[in-house]
């Protein structure tokens, strides 16, 4: 691997330097930028959501948001001093999210964002809000998987690259016959024509599909904890202020009930039994 | 930076191996099916004419990623036609060489169509009168020297191609792009560097592709 290290630092210090005059302000700039600002001051607010995963982030037709991030998102932001029509939402695809955060383009980040050390390294969290678990969604009369070892014999559909994907590769089941789609809604649509045995990945985004509408009765979920995801509220790395108002106001949200609410609303149409809110563990 | 290329968890070189082996499959389907549709698009026959013209212009304005998706989402797991693959990961790769063949064929068959025009209409005028036959006319007269005149324009369609084998990764072909995807998730800490290697691979793969193909053009170049 000498050679393609080498190689691949040339390549590296290209691209760099490409997109260093491109961006323009440092990590030090943006940095000072949000503590002047910070606060009630500025009349907007930008965070980031996903806009394609029902129950959770979900732009509507309509152009409105929905989901149980979003729920978090604008309860955290009203403990921030921002009313909702003041948030200005902006979408955060998986492999955006830290860019988007230190480059000061969103306040904070909610969107399904499991925390780990590797993604700590470019920015922090407050929370963790939400306690998932990697889970199967099978047909609904479908009772041939009961356990993880059940899944060698099927074919299985998760997203290209997805962390869920990597899991059954590696661990959970290696022989299993995995097939990798672009998002979601593909695999639902192999699920749905037999083309697949079940889908994989967090319980949460699977029973945000669950609970649609035009899914209703269809489909159902194992209930099999394979991974545990922490979901916490990403924001700019160093930020004490911000990550110590978050988490007051994750803990007043579970406090006043309107966690258990917003869950119930948005992920309770698929019987989805959910974990009590976790404990905030980040920045304490 | 680059110390996740060592932790063993990723084949750099078996997922650029499958691009690999994605671009010759095509490149050699391509290639065939490019001439059969230059050989319907000049040919004497009405409604292969008509054929070839329609289903060069239907395809080659179609989005590869829908010709793939659709390829994945309505013949394999719509209909069933599995290629003779009997796991997702054989059924993806035959199914991506299927759909990037169908649209890189009509590249191929626009530059040949092209490269036809260069031969001299003499050349066919003369063939038809010692009494050779169309297909005699156009596989032993016309392709051969027009296949000269077109091997600079048929590199260009060859490195489209190997960059178009990224959009493979869409139906869970495990090649570069969905290796990329991977590293991306995993590595948040060192996006560009990951960037950096794979765009590097390309190039390791395009450039000589470009620079062989530019010398060959130039020596089996007809001179008129």
């Amino acid at each position: 691997m000498k050679v393609l290290k080498a190689g691949a630092a040339v390549a590296t210090a290209v691209v760099l330097a490409l997109t260093a005059t491109a961006c323009g302000s440092g990590s030090k700039d943006s940095a000072s930028d949000a503590g002047a600002s910070g606060g009630t001051k500025s009349d907007k607010i930008a965070i980031g959501i996903k806009f394609d995963q029902p129950g959770l982030g979900l732009k509507t037709p309509d152009g409105k948001f929905e989901g149980f991030d979003v729920d978090v998102a604008t309860y955290v932001a009203k403990e921030l001093g921002y009313q909702p029509d003041q948030i200005e939402w902006k979408q955060a695809i998986s492999a955006e999210r830290e860019n988007l955060i230190s480059n000061g383009d969103v306040k904070f980040i909610a969107a399904t964002y499991s925390i780990n050390d590797k993604r700590k390294a470019r920015v922090d969290f407050a929370g963790p809000y939400f306690l998932a678990h990697q889970d199967l969604l099978v047909r609904a009369d479908d009772n041939s998987i009961t356990k993880v070892e059940d899944l060698n014999k099927k074919k299985l559909c998760s997203v290209t690259g997805s962390t869920s994907a990597q899991n059954v590769k590696k661990d959970l089941a290696p022989e299993a016959d995995l097939l990798q789609q672009g998002g979601y809604s593909e695999c639902l649509t192999a699920l749905e024509n037999k083309g697949v045995d079940a889908l994989t990945t967090d319980d949460s985004i699977l029973a945000g599909y669950a609970a649609q509408e035009k899914n209703k009765g269809k489909f159902k979920l194992v209930g099999l904890k394979m991974s545990n995801e922490n979901y916490g509220i990403g924001l700019k790395k160093g930020d004490k202020e911000l990550q110590t108002k978050i988490n007051a106001a994750l803990k007043k949200m579970v406090a006043d009930g309107s966690w258990e609410a917003a869950v119930k609303k948005n992920l309770g149409p698929a019987n989805y039994k959910n974990e009590p809110a976790p404990q905030i563990t980040e920045g304490s | 930076m680059f110390d996740f290329l060592d932790s063993g968890q990723y084949d750099l070189l078996g997922a650029f191996w499958v691009t690999v082996q994605l671009t010759l499959y095509s490149a050699v389907g391509s290639l065939v099916w490019g001439t059969v549709l230059a050989g319907m698009r000049v040919s004497p026959v009405p409604l292969m004419r008509a054929f070839g013209t329609a289903y060069v212009n239907l395809v080659r304005n179609t989005p590869l990623t829908l010709l793939i998706i659709g390829s994945s989402l309505g013949l394999s797991q719509t209909l069933g036609f599995n290629m003779g693959g009997s796991t997702f990961k054989e059924t993806g790769f035959r199914l991506a060489v299927l759909a990037l063949s169908a649209y890189t064929g009509t590249f191929v068959c626009e530059a040949l169509r092209s490269g036809i025009n260069t031969v001299p209409v003499g050349q066919a005028e003369a063939a038809r009168a010692l009494g050779l036959s169309f297909f005699q006319v156009l596989t032993l007269i016309v392709l051969p020297q027009a296949f000269r005149a077109v091997i600079a324009p048929l590199a260009n369609v060859l490195i489209a191609l190997t960059k178009n084998t990224t959009v493979a990764a869409a139906i869970g072909v495990a090649e570069a792009a969905l290796l990329m995807k991977e590293m991306v998730e995993n590595e948040a800490d060192a996006l560009f560097a990951v960037f950096g290697i794979f765009a590097l691979g390309f190039c390791l793969l395009t450039l000589p592709t470009g620079l062989l193909l530019g010398w060959v053009a130039k020596r089996v170049a007809v001179k008129r």
